[in-house]
């Protein structure tokens, strides 16, 4: 559906907003910053706990590096989970009818996250502290950490497919299943871009973490020493980020449209401009032979930091002119119902209720009646002649009255009617029934007091109410 | 109307959040609010008396509740967030524009609350520990009145949606915030955390005390003693709750005790309950007599009991502010009733976001009827599952005659006749459809499928 005309217009929640709306975007894209950090962490130490395992097999100080980094897995995942509260309550205020829907849309996925979420936060507990315990069991002990890494690289996707799809409500109407999320446009380009950061960003973190004063790692190590741990991690850090050459355009480029503009363009080459000044420090930092500073560090931390910031403003300025249009016709659509909604309560309050004819009658009284009566000719053949032969066959009048011809001798030609399906299958319904002798009003029966034209309407609010109807 | 509908067509929607809400306040009471306090306090005691078994105790239990609290206590959390956005997306929507603030310092109170728990367990046996230890008690204390504030704050919403006060006339967060319930219901569930905070302790006590039954009497005897000092409280706290109940909503309370079906056994129900809590304080009462000839099994019984109690109480609490979502504002149907007149004169289905059909014509009424139900009546039934209304009607109305007129008479009345449920939203002609559509469902075991599986806008063939 390309026509924003087309997209469901829902009406949003009738209340005000708690506080301004630059302020909720500015809240929104910085917890949401802060969380994501968490979320790197967790999912990127998970991977590293377990790839380092693995090479702990042969190398006894990958494994000495796994058990240190699984401590930090355990805080970090429960800060990301504490930090996501804060983002997940602007999303929900400020997005109301864009997330919630994506929510319903993918509802299983969506509250699996809740068992899901959990198993793996009781795995990283497991495999951290039995590590001793399943000292005899290494492959059963592996297998769990693999597990909890696993459950964390399908727990984000689940997030992020949820938080594409609310920016397409064109979209919303095709989607049936989560399954069907997943193959929007831009949901795996932007998923790899977002492993591909994990993985940097802890990197970095445990160069800090590692080669920070008084860090007892180091006297636990067999053959690695500080350099070799600095170039480890400024290499997992760099390819990482050397990666994002490639996921980040192809981010870019699946994109819908919708939402493009110059000035994003703008925000995104400045976050990987610093992103690329960011690399050739690291770069510097692998070749050189000399021990570096922490300066360093510090300047390529800080350059990532910006380029986080650059890419998250980024996402939020495509979001927002993603739905901009979108949401001004949810508003517009949203006053007149709000207004409509008065009206009737006002009406009800005063015991003047308008209460409508049933569409088939409407449309007959409106256009059919000109030509055609229960029992007479008047231009047309009468009811009850047109309920004999349609009796059994209401699609019948439907492809008539869009397409009549010439039947019968000494009668004008009838016009074509392109009233669409379901106003056309209510008329045929109420001619037949009228024809037939039966009460067309039992099957939909309009209730007490039914009178189209009633004069009760309190001034022009009713009467607009009154018309739209028509 | 203006959401996708998801929905649960065996388990229920109500089921799904009452199983995810029920385990999230358990833990939060009991592991949480209540038990930290009791944690510090052992340690307090082992630091007073020099004697490191109360050290080790208070560390054993800390950890059970750092492990469930963090994982399972904290997805629940979340998870009753995620539940009531499908469930109900526009009640959890309007509470959310209301109490914004609110929730955001719950927040910052919960993410302390967790930088906290974690400080002070991982610190628990650290060399820094060991030399501040009135430091590391003060992290206890201190960690004690943030989870005792994020309760408090959320107590706050949940007495919102039963009562609004003045909320209605004078619409501001505080006068949301200080909701008739609010105090009332903060005042019976701080003891009530407390106290069962000490029956868990307890059991956990039989556990870890295994090989020292010395210990284990003196252990027993002090935690019983905690819990029976909260209990006038708790009795008191329940008694000035009960007394806030707005009169309309204890009309509910046989049904929501007992089930339609059950109500007869409302009797030997209030009894149950009553037993449970004196079973409670007479084995906190022999605890403190004779701890030691108190048998570790016995001390799994107050801990069940409590359990059962609390999920209870909740089932209650939940069921009497029906049809009420968001009390005299909100159906549980997730429609305003100011907004009721409007779909009366337009129809419902008309103005539904998400209906395939508009209009009732005479060719689409099981279709116009399946959407009645999915947006007045799927929050709270199944087709078939759990509390499915086929067989509400079958108790009614047998299997066999379920004639049209006589289901249309019931649903126009049907507010009137079952307070709890929300009057039948619509003009006339849906309402017929309705009816049609319940009786076409008797004979198909197909069901009413959600937006989850088949999408937001079903096919309308
Ligand atoms: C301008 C006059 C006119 C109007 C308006 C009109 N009709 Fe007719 N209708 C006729 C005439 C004339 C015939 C007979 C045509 C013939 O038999 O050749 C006819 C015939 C029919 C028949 C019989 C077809 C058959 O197979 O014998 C149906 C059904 C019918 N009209 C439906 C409608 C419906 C529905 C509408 C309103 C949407 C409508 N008509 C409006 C003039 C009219
Ligand atoms: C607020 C939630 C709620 C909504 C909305 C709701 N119901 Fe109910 N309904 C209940 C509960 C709760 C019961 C009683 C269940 C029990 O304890 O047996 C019930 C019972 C019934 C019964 C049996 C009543 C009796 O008198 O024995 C019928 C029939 C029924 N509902 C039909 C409907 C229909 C049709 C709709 C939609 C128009 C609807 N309900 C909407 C909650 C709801």
């Amino acid at each position: 559906m390309d026509r924003i005309a087309d997209w469901p217009l829902p009406l949003d929640i009738p209340l005000p907003l708690p506080a301004d709306s630059v302020l909720l975007q500015a809240l929104l894209v910085l917890l949401f910053l802060w969380h994501i950090l968490f979320v790197n962490l967790m999912v990127g130490g998970s991977l590293l706990t377990v790839v380092f395992q693995i090479l702990g097999r042969r190398r006894p100080d990958f494994e000495t590096l796994a058990r240190s980094i699984a401590g930090t897995v355990t805080v970090n995942k429960s800060l990301a989970v504490v930090m996501g509260v804060g983002p997940l309550l602007a999303v929900n205020v400020y997005y109301t009818v864009y997330f919630y829907t994506a929510n319903a849309l993918t509802g299983e996925a969506w509250i699996g996250l809740v068992p899901l979420v959990t198993l793996a936060f009781l795995l990283t507990y497991v495999h951290k502290y039995a590590w001793d315990r399943l000292a005899s069991a290494p492959a059963l002990h592996l297998s769990i950490g693999i597990a909890g890494a696993a459950l964390f690289l399908v727990i984000p996707l689940v997030f992020l497919t949820n938080i594409n799809l609310m920016l397409f409500p064109g979209r919303w109407l095709e989607v049936d299943g989560y399954l069907s999320a997943l193959l929007l446009p831009n949901v795996w380009p932007r998923y790899f871009h977002f492993l591909a950061a994990s993985v940097a960003i802890t990197a970095l973190f445990l160069l800090f973490f590692f080669l920070r004063a008084g860090c007892p790692i180091e006297s636990r190590l067999q053959t690695l020493d500080r350099a070799a741990l600095r170039r480890l991690f400024y290499g997992i850090a760099l390819g990482a980020t050397g990666l994002q050459l490639a996921f980040g355009p192809l981010v870019l480029v699946t994109l819908p449209s919708q939402g493009m503009s110059w000035y994003l363009i703008g925000v995104i080459t400045i976050g990987v401009t610093l992103a690329l000044v960011a690399m050739h420090l690291m770069w510097r930092e692998i070749v050189s032979p000399r021990p570096s500073a922490m300066p360093r560090a510090v300047a390529v931390f800080t350059l990532i930091t910006l380029t986080a910031f650059a890419m998250g403003y980024g996402r939020h300025v495509y979001r927002e002119s993603a739905i901009d249009e979108h949401r001004d016709l949810v508003a517009a659509h949203g006053r007149e119902v709000r207004w409509e909604i008065a009206a009737a309560h006002w009406r009800d309050a005063t015991g003047q209720t308008l209460v409508k004819v049933p569409l088939g009658q409407r449309i007959y009284e409106s256009t059919c009646a000109a030509c055609h009566a229960v029992d007479r000719v008047v231009v047309g053949p009468p009811l009850t002649e047109i309920a004999g032969l349609y009796r059994d066959d209401p699609a019948g009048i439907v492809t008539w009255t869009e397409a009549p011809y010439r039947k019968r001798e000494g009668f004008t030609a009838m016009p074509a009617f392109k009233l669409g399906e379901e106003k056309l299958m209510a008329v045929a319904g109420y001619m037949i029934a009228l024809g037939s002798g039966e009460d067309p009003g039992s099957g939909e029966d309009p209730g007490p007091g039914e009178d189209p034209g009633s004069d009760t309407d309190p001034g022009a609010a009713g009467e607009a109410a009154a018309e739209d109807r028509g | 109307m203006d959401f996708p509908v998801f929905h649960l067509d065996f388990f229920g929607n109500r089921l799904l959040i009452a199983v995810i809400a029920t385990l999230h306040v358990l833990i939060n009471h009991m592991l949480a609010v209540g038990a930290i306090p009791l944690v510090a306090f052992l340690e307090w005691l082992g630091l007073r008396s020099g004697d490191q078994r109360w050290d080790d105790l208070a560390r054993r239990i800390l950890f059970v509740c750092f492990i469930v609290t963090t994982s399972l206590g904290a997805l629940t959390g979340v998870g009753i967030w995620l539940s009531t956005s499908l469930v109900n997306p526009a009640a959890i929507g309007s509470l959310i524009r209301v109490f914004f603030w609110a929730w955001f310092f719950e927040w910052t109170v919960f993410v302390t609350e967790v930088v906290l728990i974690l400080i002070y367990f991982l610190s628990w046996r650290t060399a820094w520990a060991r030399r501040h230890r009135r430091a590391h008690l003060g992290l206890g204390v201190l960690l004690a009145v943030f989870s005792w504030l994020t309760m408090a704050v959320i107590v706050a919403i949940l007495g919102f949606q039963m009562d609004t006060g003045v909320w209605t006339v004078q619409p501001g967060f505080w006068t949301a915030v200080l909701n008739p319930l609010y105090l009332p219901q903060l005042a019976f569930r701080t003891p009530f955390a407390l106290v069962t905070a000490g029956l868990f302790a307890l059991m956990l006590t039989g556990l870890f005390t295994r090989g020292d039954r010395e210990f284990r009497g003196t252990a027993v005897r002090t935690i019983s003693i905690w819990s029976l000092v909260f209990t006038p409280a708790m009795l008191l706290g329940a008694w000035s709750y009960w007394q806030a109940i707005p009169e309309r909503m204890l009309a509910n309370l046989p049904t929501a005790l007992t089930t339609l079906t059950f109500t007869d056994f409302l009797e030997p129900l209030r009894l149950a309950i009553l037993a449970s809590v004196v079973a409670v304080i007479a084995v906190c009462a022999w605890g403190v007599a004779a701890p030691r000839r108190l048998p570790a099994l016995v001390l799994v019984v107050p801990f069940l009991l409590a359990v059962w109690q609390l999920s209870y109480f909740e089932r209650v609490r939940e069921f009497i502010r029906k049809p009420d979502v968001v009390a005299e504002y909100m159906y549980s149907n997730g429609l305003r009733a100011s907004d009721y007149p409007l779909y009366r004169e337009q129809g419902l289905l008309t103005l539904a976001t998400y209906s395939p059909v508009g209009e009732v014509t005479e060719f689409n009424r099981h279709e116009a009827g399946r959407e009645m139900f999915r947006l007045a009546c799927s929050r709270c039934h199944t087709t078939h599952g759990v509390n499915g209304v086929v067989e509400k009607l079958a108790t009614m109305y047998g299997w066999q005659d379920w004639d049209h007129a006589t289901i249309d008479t019931y649903l126009q009345s049907m507010h009137n006749a079952r307070p709890f449920m929300p009057p039948v939203p619509g003009n006339d002609a849906e309402r017929g459809a309705l009816a049609t559509y319940l009786i076409d469902l008797r004979d198909d075991p197909a069901g009413l499928a959600g937006a989850q599986s088949h999408g937001a806008m079903p096919a309308s063939h």
